[in-house]
C-alpha cells in the first residue's frame, strides 16, 4: 500500500494469524488439580506475609516454605517425578501459578534455579548433574544464584571477561560477577566464563556451575533500591570446578545460555497468574479506595486489568500451541514481545495502586505496604533478563525483520 | 470451523482482496462510484462471508463469532469499504433474534424490500429485485438477503452508533433506539475522517419490533466485536507498510528501518497487537457461548484492538514522514479507516467503564 505498489499482495507476514499462538487452550480439563492446590494452599499458606527473601531470617523462611511445599510435591509440578515433580503438563503448571499467586502465596526464594538453570540442565546437562542438582533443588536444600552480568558486561553479555583456566580435573574461575540475583544468602550459582582467551565475543564461552562458600569465592551483598540486599557482587579467585560441573561442551556456552535466557524472559519466569491476582487486588482497590470522579485513574485500573487478562489468553494460546507441537524456537524470538509486555505491565499496575493509595502510598508497613513493595520489585522488570531496549531491538530485527 | 479451517478461510479472504485492488475500490466508493466496492462484496459473499452471522435456518453458515472475527480482520487488514460490523455481524444478530420472536404487524410485508427509502437519498438500486416475503415473513426475507449477498444493511443504535455508516450502499437501514427496532428514515448525510465512509442520521419509521434491547445489546456486541477485528487487521496493514517503507527508505545512507528510534517504536507496535489478538478471540468465545463475561471480553477487546491500532496508525504515519501524511499514498485509507473506527461501536472510554462495571459482577466505587 506504497505509492510505487497500489493494490499489491500485503504478506500475511509478521503477527498474522498462524504465526501468533493459536487459540486459548480449555482452561477446564485441569479442574481436579486445580482443586487440589487451591485447598492445599489454602490450609498451609502462611497467613502473615514471610520477612523479605532478601534478608537472612526471610531467606531461612521462604526455605522452609519450599521444603513444605516439596513435601506435597508442589515445588515443581512441571518437573519429572524422579526429581520431586508430578510431569505436570503446561497448562497444568499455568493452573498451579494461577492458584499460587491468587493464594498469596510466599515468594519463590528458589526462582532463579527454577526457572534458569533447570530448564538448562533438562536441556543440556548430564543424566549426572540432574541427578545431583535437581532434587536439592526441589526442596530448595541448595538454592541457586545467576552469575551472568559483569562491571563491563550488562545488556552487552557477550563482553563477559571472567575466566576459567584449564586444571588438572577441571577449572580455575576467576573475575568478577555482578547483580547476581540471590546471591547474597545463596548456596551455588550458573553462570559463563571466557575458557578460550583467543576466541572474541560469543566464542570461547562455557557454562559453570560454583559453589557459592567454595574456596577463593567473596561475596558482597549489594543493597538494592528497596533497601534490601536482593543482589550482591561474587569475587572469584581462582575458584576450582570439576569438569563435572560444565554445562554442555566447553566453549558452548553462549548457545546453551540464550536457550537459558528465553527462559527467563518467557514462560517459566513471569507467569501470568502474578499479574491476574494483582490487577484482581487492584480492582478490589479500586472499589475501596477510588475516586468516583476521577475517571482517569479508573482507565488506569481497567487497562491493568485487560493487560493482565491478555498475557493469561496470550500465555494460554502459547501453551495450547506447544501441547499441539509447535516449534519452541518460535517461542525463544517471540518470548521478546512477552518481556517488554509484562514488565511495562507490572510497573504500571503497581504504580496505578500507589497513585490510588494518594499519600498513604509511601507507607512501607501496614496492609498496603505490598504494593510499595511489589512496586519496588516491578521496577528492576524492565532492566533484568535483557532490558527492554535490547528486547525491542530483538523484536524489530527478528520479529519484523527490519535491517541490522 | 475448526482452527485449520478458520487459518484456511482467513487466507482464502486474504488471496480474494490481494489480488482485488481494493484502495482503488475505496478511492472509487469515496468518489461517489460504489460499483467497484460492492462488486467486492458480491464476491466476498461468494466465499460465504456474508452467510456467516445468519442461522441456517434462514440459509445463512450459523458460523460462530470466532469465524466471525477472522473474516472481519482480513476485511480490516485490506481497508475494504462498506459496512463491515453492521452489515455482517449487527444486522444479521438483531434480525435473528426479530426473526424468531416475530416481526410488528406493520404492513411492511406487502412492500417487501422495493420500500428501502433509498429513493429519498436518490441513491441507486443496488439490484436486489422486490419479492413475495412469503413464508419466511420479512426478517427471514432479509436474513437470506444477507446470506446470499443479495442485500447489504447498515444501522443506527444511538448514542454508541448514532449513525448509519454507510447507508447509500445498504438497501435496509435499521435504527435500534430504546428497546424498539425500526425501518429507518435517512436523514441528512454527513461526511466522514475515512472519505470511504458516510454517516447518515436516522429516524424512527415504521416500528419493527418492541422490548427488543436484549436482542439490540447483542448485536452492539457483535458489532463492536467485528469492529475489533477489523481494527486488528488494520493495525496489522500499517504495521506491514511501516515496516516495508523503514526497509528501503534510505536516509543518511541507511535505511531508516536501521535506526534504534524507528526499531523500537516499530517494535512497540508489533507489541500491542501481539497483545490486543488473545482479547479478541476470547470475547468471540465467550459470545458464542453467552458466557456471562461476555460483555466484559468484547469491550476488553475493543479497548486493545483500538489502542494498538491507533499506535500502528500514529507510528505508520511517523515512520513513513511527508509521504505518509498525503492523500494520494494509499496508507492514508488505513490511516483514516482506523481513525473512524476507534470511537466506533461505544468510545473507548465507555468500554473501559463496562470493564470496570461487570469486574467480578460488581460496580465501581459508584
Amino acid at each position: 500500500m506504497s505509492g510505487g505498489d497500489r493494490g499489491g499482495r500485503p504478506p500475511r507476514s509478521a503477527l498474522s494469524r498462524e504465526d501468533s499462538g493459536g487459540r486459548p487452550s480449555g482452561p477446564a480439563l485441569t479442574g481436579a488439580f486445580r482443586a487440589e492446590v487451591r485447598d492445599w494452599l489454602a490450609a498451609h499458606a502462611p497467613a502473615e506475609p514471610l520477612p523479605s527473601l532478601d534478608t537472612a531470617e526471610g531467606f531461612a523462611r521462604h526455605r522452609e516454605w519450599e521444603r513444605e511445599l516439596a513435601a506435597a510435591r508442589l515445588s515443581v509440578v512441571s518437573w519429572p517425578a524422579r526429581y520431586g515433580g508430578r510431569d505436570a503438563t503446561l497448562a497444568e503448571w499455568l493452573v498451579f501459578e494461577e492458584e499460587y499467586y491468587a493464594a498469596g502465596a510466599p515468594a519463590r526464594v528458589g526462582q532463579n534455579g527454577l526457572s534458569l538453570l533447570a530448564p538448562t540442565l533438562f536441556a543440556h546437562g548430564t543424566a549426572d548433574q540432574r541427578d545431583r542438582f535437581l532434587p536439592p533443588m526441589a526442596t530448595a536444600e541448595e538454592v541457586w544464584a545467576q552469575a551472568w552480568s559483569e562491571p563491563e558486561a550488562g545488556s552487552d553479555l557477550a563482553a563477559i571477561r571472567s575466566r576459567a583456566v584449564r586444571c588438572e580435573g577441571g577449572w580455575l574461575l576467576s573475575g568478577t560477577k555482578t547483580w547476581c540475583s540471590r546471591a547474597a544468602f545463596a548456596d551455588r550459582a550458573f553462570g559463563l566464563f571466557r575458557t578460550d582467551p583467543a576466541a572474541e565475543r560469543h566464542h570461547g564461552l562455557t557454562y559453570l556451575l560454583f559453589g557459592l562458600r567454595a574456596p577463593g569465592v567473596t561475596v558482597r551483598p549489594i543493597r538494592q533500591l528497596g533497601g534490601r540486599t536482593g543482589f550482591a557482587e561474587i569475587f572469584l579467585d581462582d575458584v576450582f570446578v570439576p569438569d563435572a560441573d560444565v554445562v554442555g561442551a566447553p566453549g558452548d556456552g553462549w548457545r546453551i545460555a540464550m536457550s537459558t535466557a528465553s527462559h527467563e524472559r518467557g514462560l517459566s519466569l513471569r507467569s501470568p497468574g502474578r499479574f491476574v491476582a494483582a490487577a484482581t487486588r487492584l480492582a478490589e482497590l479500586w472499589r475501596r479506595a477510588g475516586d468516583p470522579d476521577d475517571t482517569a485513574l479508573r482507565d488506569r485500573v481497567a487497562d491493568a486489568w485487560i493487560g493482565a487478562r491478555a498475557y493469561q489468553l496470550h500465555t494460554q494460546a502459547t501453551a495450547g500451541r506447544l501441547a499441539a507441537g509447535g516449534t519452541p524456537g518460535d517461542l525463544g524470538v517471540r518470548s521478546s514481545l512477552g518481556k517488554v509486555f509484562w514488565s511495562e505491565l507490572d510497573v504500571a499496575l503497581h504504580e496505578t495502586a500507589l497513585d490510588l493509595l494518594g499519600p498513604h502510598a509511601e507507607v512501607r508497613e501496614g496492609p498496603d505496604g505490598r504494593w510499595l513493595e511489589d512496586y519496588l520489585f516491578a521496577l528492576a522488570g524492565p532492566i533484568y533478563a535483557g532490558t527492554n531496549e535490547i528486547q525491542r531491538t530483538l523484536i524489530a530485527e527478528r520479529v519484523l525483520g527490519l535491517p541490522r | 470451523m475448526g482452527g485449520s479451517e478458520r487459518d484456511q478461510f482467513a487466507a482464502a479472504v486474504h488471496d480474494l482482496l490481494s489480488g482485488a485492488d481494493v484502495p482503488a475500490a475505496a478511492r472509487r466508493w469515496a468518489d461517489g462510484d460504489l460499483a467497484p466496492g460492492l462488486a467486492l462484496w458480491r464476491r466476498l459473499a461468494g466465499l460465504g462471508v456474508s452467510a456467516l452471522a445468519v442461522p441456517e435456518k434462514w440459509g445463512g453458515l450459523g458460523a460462530s463469532p470466532l469465524d466471525l472475527v477472522v473474516a472481519c480482520e482480513e476485511l480490516g487488514h485490506h481497508a475494504l469499504p462498506g459496512p463491515v460490523a453492521e452489515s455482517l455481524a449487527a444486522v444479521p444478530a438483531l434480525l435473528a433474534v426479530l426473526a424468531d420472536t416475530g416481526l410488528a404487524d406493520t404492513g411492511l410485508a406487502d412492500t417487501g424490500l422495493a420500500d428501502t427509502g433509498l429513493a429519498d437519498t436518490g441513491l441507486a438500486d443496488t439490484g436486489l429485485a422486490p419479492g413475495a416475503c412469503g413464508e419466511r415473513g420479512l426478517g427471514g426475507e432479509w436474513l437470506a438477503g444477507l446470506a446470499a449477498g443479495d442485500l447489504i444493511a447498515t444501522l443506527a443504535m444511538p448514542p454508541r452508533l448514532p449513525f448509519a455508516a454507510d447507508a447509500g450502499a445498504a438497501r435496509l437501514v435499521l435504527l435500534a433506539e430504546d428497546g424498539a427496532v425500526y425501518r429507518a428514515r435517512l436523514g441528512a448525510m454527513h461526511r466522514s475522517v475515512d472519505p470511504a465512509r458516510s454517516l447518515s442520521e436516522a429516524r424512527g419509521g415504521e416500528v419493527l419490533a418492541r422490548d427488543a434491547a436484549e436482542a439490540a445489546a447483542r448485536a452492539l456486541d457483535l458489532g463492536a466485536l467485528a469492529c475489533s477485528a477489523q481494527l486488528l487487521g488494520a493495525g496489522r496493514a500499517l504495521l506491514e507498510a511501516s515496516v516495508r517503507h523503514a526497509s528501503v527508505r534510505a536516509q543518511f545512507g541507511r535505511p531508516v528501518g536501521a535506526f534504534q528510534a524507528v526499531k523500537h517504536k516499530l517494535a512497540d507496535v508489533a507489541i500491542g497487537l501481539e497483545f490486543a489478538r488473545p482479547l479478541l478471540d476470547a470475547a468471540a468465545t465467550a459470545l458464542g457461548d453467552d458466557a456471562a463475561t461476555a460483555g466484559r471480553d468484547v469491550s476488553a477487546a475493543k479497548v486493545a484492538c483500538a489502542d494498538a491500532a491507533y499506535r500502528a496508525a500514529r507510528a505508520a504515519l511517523q515512520v513513513h514522514g511527508a509521504i505518509g501524511y498525503t492523500a494520494e499514498l494509499d496508507l492514508s485509507l488505513w490511516l483514516a479507516k482506523v481513525r473512524a473506527l476507534v470511537p466506533a461501536w461505544g468510545s473507548q472510554a465507555e468500554h473501559r467503564t463496562r470493564v470496570m462495571r461487570e469486574l467480578s459482577g460488581q460496580g465501581g466505587p459508584r
